[in-house]
């Protein structure tokens, strides 16, 4: 019966000419040979094309670049490179441990710091505020994330610095010295700054991706908390709950951040390349011994290397970064139908 | 009498986690007021018209502008608009025309992960590509890795105000029988310019505070230069250079010029801001 149905209204098609029943008739127009497109836009579609792959060729042409330039470090020290501890321009011994140590270091403990105050702003942006505090609040922390690095780097340099040589590292090392974390003579220029400072510069992203990600939860499944009567705080717990995959995103981004992080950390953290995990010694990251010694160095191998830890700082940054826009992508995504 | 207790309990833990809330959203924008009262305090009284028209004195003489940092960074930023305007805008539209191919959203992802690189690697890059083959410093590889990094910054803008314009518009146009690529560019474009232009300028913003890749690229000078085969001076390589020095002029004068940088950055953010939520919201 269906199929009787289908064929009638094929047949019905056909005659209202809705439907084609021949092929069209052959013609040497352009537009055909166009398959019936406009010219117009097939020139327009590929001249768009055209920059967007130049987006792709630059970040191809950079990876091959950096491969190609960093070879003659890679040839000389192979694994050692990332395993050993010297780093002497002198005798043209380079190995990363120490700045990956610091790089991980610092971001790490920036991370633990700023996860659970920038989940606190988040919450209190899309829960607890009123509107207009929320704008205002939210103005604030976008013009935070604003601020250049090198005004971070020259606050830490004049101001931080000084306040924790002579302030904050003493009452810290008296009353805490036991802990490893504390030890050592203060300062002021090292670890503990260049984590105050990563984590005042990472508070903002992971705050904005967490608030949006919040708020991109469905408002029925607030109302239908309130509903049971819960309390605002448990509300907040079943909204975390849904928002878990989107905070881990934003989590990573900001450890990308801190660990791309070069002019604030430069400026602050000593530059010193030693593996310590007191808060008090200086250390070196990085972003920083590329900022510090690329201009000055001179030997092919000193470049190389250099170039070889960008490249490690590339693979780290993008691995963070494409993980994260993935699980955010998948987050947004979730509940975008259902709003 | 238990039920009670528990719910005054459940009262007390949701305003215990409240307050901690607010807290932290209070620590969290108390460093944007410290930092700005020190640069403004630093800053202010080296701010005058010497500073901004006169060159840079020797080491330890006393005054001095930085004339010449200012024209420098103007002129990267020119450099820097050269490279990443077009790819950034076209790419942009590109993106907003083909959501659904895949193509499209690799570009798209792509984008993303750019915009994650760090700077410094980016400037890496431009001094492999230019600083090496040239043999020396220049400010045409400063601008070349200012560029990079206002592509990914500019397709993403580009890409959001599009996406603000309502689809009527597009379908208005086509129903009139306008083909694809005039509506883009003749209808949708003019509608989403505004909003556009003001993402280059917050993406001008970005890129005029970033030091790290013109460390080793157009690495300063503390002359008058204007040629972009030459190593250029800029604002924030003027700030670091002046920050590590030992004099005390040289250090306030660090701190005006990161004040000119400060206001110059809030100025465009909230231009950004006042302009992207009048439209559509």
């Amino acid at each position: 019966m269906q199929i009787i149905n289908l064929i009638k209204r094929k047949i019905f098609k056909q005659q209202a000419g809705i439907i084609s029943v021949e092929a069209p008739a052959a013609s040497f127009s352009i537009k055909n040979l166009l398959g019936g497109k406009n010219v117009g836009d097939l020139v327009f579609q590929n001249f768009l094309r055209f920059f967007a792959s130049i987006l792709l060729l630059i970040v191809v042409l950079m990876v091959i670049q950096m491969v190609n330039q960093s070879m003659p470090s890679i040839k000389q020290f192979g694994w050692n490179f990332i395993k050993n501890n010297t780093w002497d321009p002198v005798k043209e011994e380079y190995s990363a441990w120490p700045f990956i140590f610091g790089t991980l270091y610092s971001s790490l403990l920036a991370l633990l710091i700023a996860l659970p105050l920038s989940l606190g702003v988040s919450i209190f942006l899309s829960e607890f505020a009123p509107r207009w505090l929320e704008k205002i609040v939210s103005l604030l922390v976008e013009l935070l994330a604003a601020v250049p690095s090198i005004v971070y780097g020259l606050f830490g340099i004049f101001v931080l610095a000084p306040w924790l040589r002579t302030t904050i590292e003493p009452a810290l090392g008296n009353k805490f010295g036991f802990l490893p974390l504390f030890t050592g003579p203060p300062y002021g220029l090292g670890m503990f700054a260049a984590v105050i400072i990563l984590v005042v510069m990472i508070l903002p992203i992971i705050t904005s991706i967490s608030r949006d990600v919040m708020k991109a939860i469905p408002v029925t499944q607030r109302e239908a908390a309130y509903a049971l009567g819960a309390t605002k705080w448990e509300v907040v717990k079943i909204i975390l709950g849904g928002a878990k995959s989107g905070i881990v995103g934003a989590t990573l981004l900001g450890l990308g951040r801190a660990v791309g992080e070069t002019m604030a950390v430069t400026m602050v953290i000593g530059n010193t390349p030693q593996i310590s995990y007191s808060l008090f010694e200086p250390g070196h990251t990085m972003a920083s011994v590329i900022a510090n010694e690329f201009s000055e160095a001179t030997s092919t191998l000193h470049v190389s290397s250099l170039i070889e830890i960008s490249l490690l700082l590339f693979i780290i940054t993008v691995i963070l970064n494409a993980a994260a826009r993935l699980i955010v992508w998948g987050v947004t995504k979730k509940y975008k139908g259902r709003k | 009498m238990n039920n009670l207790m528990h719910y005054k309990w459940r009262k007390t833990k949701n305003i215990i986690m409240a307050s901690l809330c607010f807290i932290s959203a209070i620590v969290a924008i108390v460093p944007l007021f410290i930092i700005l009262f020190y640069t403004i305090s630093q800053g202010i009284s080296s701010i005058n018209w010497a500073f901004f028209t006169q060159m840079p004195k020797p080491a330890g003489e006393t005054g001095g502008g930085m004339a010449n940092a200012l024209a420098g960074t103007g002129i990267l930023i020119l450099i820097a608009s050269c490279f990443g305007l077009p790819v950034g805008i076209f790419s942009g539209l590109y993106l907003s025309e083909n959501e659904g191919s895949i193509y499209a959203k690799s570009i798209k992802f792509l984008v993303e992960v750019l915009n994650g690189v760090p700077s410094i690697v980016i400037g890496v890059f431009a001094y492999v590509v230019f600083v090496i083959p040239m043999k020396h410093f220049s400010a045409i590889a400063g601008g070349f890795a200012l560029g990079i990094l206002m592509m990914p910054l500019i397709t993403g803008t580009t890409l959001e105000m599009i996406s603000l314009i309502p689809h009527s518009y597009r379908e208005a146009a086509l129903g009139l029988g306008i083909p694809r690529w005039k509506t883009t560019l003749f209808v949708i474009f003019p509608a989403a310019l505004k909003g556009i232009l003001t993402g280059i300028l917050l993406s001008i913003a970005r890129v005029a505070g970033e030091t790290a890749p013109l460390l080793f690229t157009a690495l300063g000078n503390r002359f008058w230069s204007t040629q972009l085969d030459q190593p250029i001076a800029s604002l924030t390589v003027f700030i670091y250079d002046y920050s590590k020095a030992p004099f005390d002029d040289w250090n306030r004068q660090a701190w005006a010029a990161a004040l000119v940088l400060i206001v110059l950055i809030m100025i465009i953010n909230i231009i950004f801001r006042f302009v992207t939520r009048e439209k559509y919201a």
